[in-house]
């Protein structure tokens, strides 16, 4: 896979719990542009361990002389936001993926609708430039837990005017999202990224409103999370691999020295689905990628995110 | 090395070769005995000087004689360029891919200057010098992606990702193997798939979108494709069908090695930046089986192939009427003795 060296140019810390980095590239090169709603993988060498993150790119897209990019510092972090938040300083070197998009602008819409929950406002940043520049109609609802958490607030005020909504939890502010959705004009799109509570309860309002299911888009990337340690058989490098508690299936294939596709690392994109040949347990799916009823007949799985509690794995790597 | 530019004709009187150099760089296709299709695609990534996949865009001695066929071919018919409205991001990435590409690699023939938005591009082999600024169509002649993909050898359809799938939502396509822009314009992957034979079956066409779709920018890939074509003619499509699709029965079995071309298809898919599309490229190649037998190995190896291609495939590429003579010509390169895997020509 294709990296592109990097370094910190700038750090700030935007709300208690965020901090925003800005990179340049080693050889002082620009950047790719790319499209609003895109990411990057960044990787880090934690304590000898590679780490591997999604992160949103928050600058504008035509912007090719730095990269922008914001961690909130997860609670139950498994290394990669704190190392983010506690060990990177201007001056440090990182490799990071070209951006891929998972979550673009449906550029046919007439309208969108923009939701964000808290650090779920990343992607949106770069699309709300996208947005301006092709003179879009849109409307962004930015929900966070007070407003010292409202990252971004201001700067956002000053992109989209009058579009912008927030809504403080804690002066007991919600969006109404029945309210919100049902008097939309067709032809119009929702986006949303946030917390997993908040896009499940978009996406069923708008199924229930009748919205199409291609009108709805939503972006989550999940932290593989951390689980029972378990053992996996390589048919075709035919070598056992074990998966610690901490580590997610992917992370350990690529300790072992086994070279595995993957892409967005967060159980999105579907480049790492791999073909199960042999399991004695249950798998344990945690991917937004596999179908129920592939997930079902055990055949396939996702190690970026998900795993197994069983005595026998066998995969076809 | 500058390159020495033919002058050439891809109609009518047909004044068209390859020189020793450019037989012997041809793409061909066949590593093995039989064909079948499969995805195979891989990374386009930087091949050996001198090869066709040197760089992400071959230029060669054909240039300039395969742009002005273009424009020969759009001049009679506007209806081979289209894009549609949504696809305007698109067309820049296309112009910044290819100015970049083309003054990079072939620096002695074309160049990009840069002042911020405002670029220069000059071509020398065409004599074209413009100036304008990147992102404001108003500065350019006519559509940026019209503009450069009339200076760049191939077709190009620029494919936007949205609902799952792929559509081709723009083009510029001269010389295509029998299919439509304007038919296909709009269409989804599978529509536009549907009517080649076999591949659906076997679900090459499903999982090769599966891949299309994560492409990543800085990652391109490539594959060939092949078909024969009968005289060395670009613009074999199906509007101009009356006019080339009789050319099948002049073949006889005199002029058979002169009058029938393997053509080469290198295509390339690009994730471009900006508008998060992906353009298609489709560089045709066409070689007549006598400048192919210069190779006795490549011969032998299309004798086998040939040989045992399913008959639906025949029909499909629009072989039936001269395949046997071809198989026949091709028969005295092949001894029956075993040959290796590769399609090196020696």
């Amino acid at each position: 896979m294709s990296m592109i060296d990097i370094k910190v140019a700038a750090v700030e810390q935007v709300t208690p719990l965020v901090k925003h980095f800005t990179f340049v590239k080693q050889d002082g090169s620009p950047f790719p542009a790319f499209s609003g709603g895109s990411h990057v993988v960044v990787s880090m060498n934690v304590g000898g361990r590679v780490h591997r993150n999604p992160y949103s790119l928050m600058g504008s897209p035509v912007d090719t002389e730095a990269y922008h990019i914001s961690v909130r510092k997860q609670e139950q972090s498994r290394g990669g936001s704190v190392f983010m938040h506690e060990s990177v300083e201007v001056g440090t070197s990182l490799q990071i993926t070209y951006p891929v998009n998972l979550f673009s602008l449906a550029k046919k819409a007439h309208k969108h609708i923009l939701i964000a929950g808290g650090i779920g406002i990343t992607p949106f940043m770069s699309q709300l430039v996208d947005l301006n520049r092709l003179n879009s109609n849109f409307e962004l609802h930015y929900a966070f837990r007070s407003p010292e958490h409202g990252a971004f607030a201001a700067q956002l005020k000053a992109i989209c005017n009058d579009k912008l909504h927030c809504y403080a939890d804690s002066k007991n502010e919600r969006i109404d999202l029945i309210d919100l959705l049902s008097k939309q004009p067709l032809g119009i799109h929702v986006y949303v990224c946030g917390p997993n509570p908040m896009v499940v309860a978009v996406i069923e309002a708008a199924r229930n409103l009748g919205w199409p299911e291609n009108h709805i888009h939503s972006e989550q990337f999940l932290s593989p999370g951390i689980g029972e340690p378990f053992k996996i058989q390589l048919a075709k490098s035919n070598i056992e691999v074990h998966v610690p508690a901490e580590m997610s299936m992917l992370e350990a294939i690529e300790a072992a020295g086994v070279d595995a596709d993957y892409l967005c690392r967060g159980g999105v994109c579907g480049r790492c689905e791999v073909n199960v040949l042999e399991s004695d347990g249950a798998l344990l799916h945690h991917d937004h990628f596999l179908t129920d009823a592939e997930k079902a007949s055990g055949k396939k799985i996702m190690p970026c995110v998900s795993r197994a509690r069983c005595d026998r794995l066998v995969l076809d790597l | 090395m500058a390159l020495a530019f033919k002058q050439e004709t891809f109609r009518n009187d047909y004044k068209y070769s390859n020189s020793p150099s450019a037989i012997k760089r041809f793409p061909f296709p066949f590593a093995e005995d039989q064909y079948m299709y499969s995805v195979n695609i891989e990374p386009h990534v930087k091949g050996k000087q001198g090869t066709v996949c040197e760089f992400p865009f071959d230029v060669d001695e054909h240039y300039v004689a395969e742009c002005l066929d273009k424009q020969i071919t759009l001049d009679l018919d506007r209806g081979r360029y289209a894009v549609l409205p949504h696809m305007m991001d698109a067309q820049w990435d296309f112009v910044e891919l290819t100015m970049e590409a083309l003054s990079n690699d072939y620096p002695e023939h074309f160049s990009l200057k840069k002042d911020g938005l405002n670029w220069t591009w000059e071509n020398k082999p065409l004599n074209i010098k413009q100036s304008f600024v990147f992102g404001d169509a108003s500065t350019m002649p006519m559509d940026p992606f019209e503009f450069m993909s009339r200076q760049v050898q191939g077709d190009f359809v620029l494919l936007d990702q949205r609902d799952e799938t792929l559509y081709a939502d723009g083009g510029f396509v001269t010389s295509q193997a029998d299919w439509s822009l304007a038919f296909n314009v709009g269409m989804s992957w599978r529509e536009w798939h549907a009517p080649v034979p076999r591949a659906t079956e076997l679900g090459v066409m499903d999982r090769a979108l599966k891949y299309l779709l994560n492409l990543q920018l800085g990652s391109p890939v490539r594959r060939l494709n092949w078909t024969m074509t009968v005289n060395p003619r670009l613009d074999t499509s199906p509007e101009n069908y009356p006019l080339w699709g009789t050319e099948r029965n002049t073949v006889n079995p005199e002029n058979v090695a002169d009058k029938v071309h393997l053509r080469v298809e290198l295509q390339s898919l690009f994730r471009l930046p900006r508008s998060n599309a992906i353009v298609f490229s489709i560089r045709c190649y066409l070689m007549s089986l006598k400048e192919l037998s210069s190779y006795p190995r490549w011969a032998k190896r299309l004798h086998r192939v040939q040989k045992t291609m399913h008959p639906d495939l025949i029909e499909y590429k629009g072989m039936t009427k001269f395949h046997p003579m071809m198989v026949e010509w091709l028969s005295k390169f092949d001894d029956g003795s075993a040959m290796d895997v590769g399609t090196q020509p020696e």
